[in-house]
């Protein structure tokens, strides 16, 4: 698959550098990889139907009593979300890193810190924010209180970004890595621990008419963290992996 | 002054430093450990609560604090090879982590033999607990993605990136049982105001802190110098060293 680059960039007078357009090239860069994720569905679609399979099961496998489900829901929905999203991290690099495109973003005139970006918000658009946005449903599915919706799609929203961030230094880590699947899993498991702490916690106390704002402010600032720390590490994987 | 630190940096001289202070460090730390066991099992008082269970402490605190100081060992080498690309810095990183991830370990098991008789479970789902038990998987990781990688030396610096990674824990470990509710006893000793524990029994603690870490530092120069020896087996210097 071919990068799509601004032309300025392909003639390659470094001079020319000067006047590369950084927006241009993001936004032309989110667009490539929004346009590939809708082409195959499957990538979008996938970790929805995961979500919803294993949701199910859990009332399966701990009984169908509702008030017990309604007690261990939050956690349910957190687990199964950091599943979701380790699934996606796992497929985060490999298509780019296979035919070479991630080479040719190394190789393009800014950081590659600041190039991995699109790609990172591309895939948590397809799939963190619409898991997100449609957890409600999974979690009427287990008894999970309607009024609680807002809290629940809050704290996943920021907590996919921050494990898509996070699980991205994994991936960049181990996309060179034969078979890196499992690796992947033991190397950003334990780095999700306290964000999955802090989510249900958030869920917990608003299920509870409790005060989510504190567990949502601290995912809130591990956001605001990761986004500012995460793209150099993944960078530096990235670099690693392409052996540059 | 730079002198020394450029001495650091090279095997042949780190190789002489670890054959000359082998010798000494070694009977001097296995002394230490068994004046300090007597003393701390034997000598010391019992506990007007925990009785002689509270014992374990000459272990278990000695080993967590040596496991989490480990870590920076391990990260701040990682930082030193990936910044100034020094050979050894990754050798003496990855001579860290298999040491780390024992005395982690060590310090999970007696915690759990501790736990048992103190607060009735092998294991307490607790904010300290499960911080080194992620403290274990991080360790762990860094050894797991090394072996994953064919090019070693690309193994190396990906092992560096993920032990810079994971420092963002650390804090959190260290920090866990102050800022959680926790069953675990915030910690008694303190370098300014008064520790919360008797001198009588805090000079053997201090005592065996010190002794792990010089066991720490031995380990990690055996293990360095094992480890020099497999690099650098075609190398004239070691051949004709070792031919001595």
């Amino acid at each position: 698959m071919a990068i799509e680059v601004p032309s300025k960039v392909q003639s390659k007078e470094s001079s020319e550098y000067q006047d590369f357009d950084m927006t241009r090239f993001l936004w032309v860069q989110t667009r490539r990889h929004l346009r590939l994720l809708v082409a195959s569905p499957g990538e979008i679609v996938n970790p929805l139907l995961f979500f919803l399979l294993v949701v199910i099961l859990f009332p399966l496998g701990l009984g169908p009593d509702p008030d017990q489900l309604a007690v261990l829901a939050p956690g349910i929905l957190w687990v199964v979300a950091l599943l979701a999203n380790l699934m996606i991290c796992m497929r985060l690099f490999v298509d780019d890193f296979d035919d070479g495109s991630l080479e040719q973003l190394a190789m393009a005139p800014i950081p590659l810190a600041v190039a991995v970006v699109p790609q990172l918000v591309a895939a948590w658009l397809a799939s963190g924010m619409i898991l997100s946005l449609v957890s409600p449903i999974f979690g009427l599915m287990l008894g999970f209180p309607l009024a609680a919706a807002p809290t629940l799609i809050a704290s996943l929203l920021m907590g996919t970004l921050l494990m898509l961030l996070i699980g991205g230094v994994g991936a960049a880590l181990t996309v060179g890595v034969q078979r890196g699947g499992i690796l992947l899993a033991l190397l950003i498991l334990p780095l999700y621990v306290p964000i999955l702490i802090a989510g249900s916690r958030a869920l917990e106390e608003a299920v509870n008419q409790g005060d989510p704002t504190v567990a949502l402010a601290l995912l809130g600032a591990g956001v605001t963290g990761g986004l500012v720390l995460a793209p150099v590490a993944i960078a530096a994987g990235l670099r690693v992996s392409l052996e540059l | 002054m730079w002198r020394i630190i450029h001495q650091f940096g090279s095997p042949p001289w780190v190789y002489r430093f670890c054959d000359r202070v082998i010798p000494w460090l070694l009977p001097l730390t296995v002394l230490a450990l068994l004046v300090g066991s007597v003393w701390g099992l034997l000598y010391a008082p019992t506990d007007y609560k925990q009785g002689d269970s509270y014992r374990i402490i000459y272990i278990h605190v000695p080993t967590a604090v040596v496991s989490l100081a480990g870590y920076y060992v391990m990260a701040c080498a990682g930082l030193v090879s990936l910044v100034w690309r020094i050979k050894l810095a990754e050798t003496a990183m990855r001579a860290a982590a298999p040491i780390g991830a024992a005395f982690t370990a060590i310090a999970l098991i007696t915690g759990a033999i501790w736990g048992k008789p103190t607060w009735g479970a092998w294991w307490v789902w607790d904010a300290r607990v499960t911080s080194m038990l992620i403290l274990f998987f991080l360790y762990v990781g860094v050894i797991a993605l090394f072996q994953a990688y064919e090019n070693k030396a690309v193994a190396a610096r990906a092992c560096a990136i993920l032990s810079l990674v994971g420092t963002v824990n650390i804090p959190i470990i260290y920090k866990s049982v102050d800022w959680w509710y926790s069953l675990h006893q915030p910690a008694s000793i303190k370098f300014t105001g008064e520790s919360a524990i008797d001198a009588s029994m805090l000079y053997p603690l201090f005592g065996m802190i010190v002794t792990f870490y010089a066991l720490f530092a031995l380990l990690m120069m055996l293990n360095l110098r094992q480890m020099l020896t497999e690099e650098h087996v075609r190398s004239s210097w070691l051949v004709k060293r070792l031919a001595d």
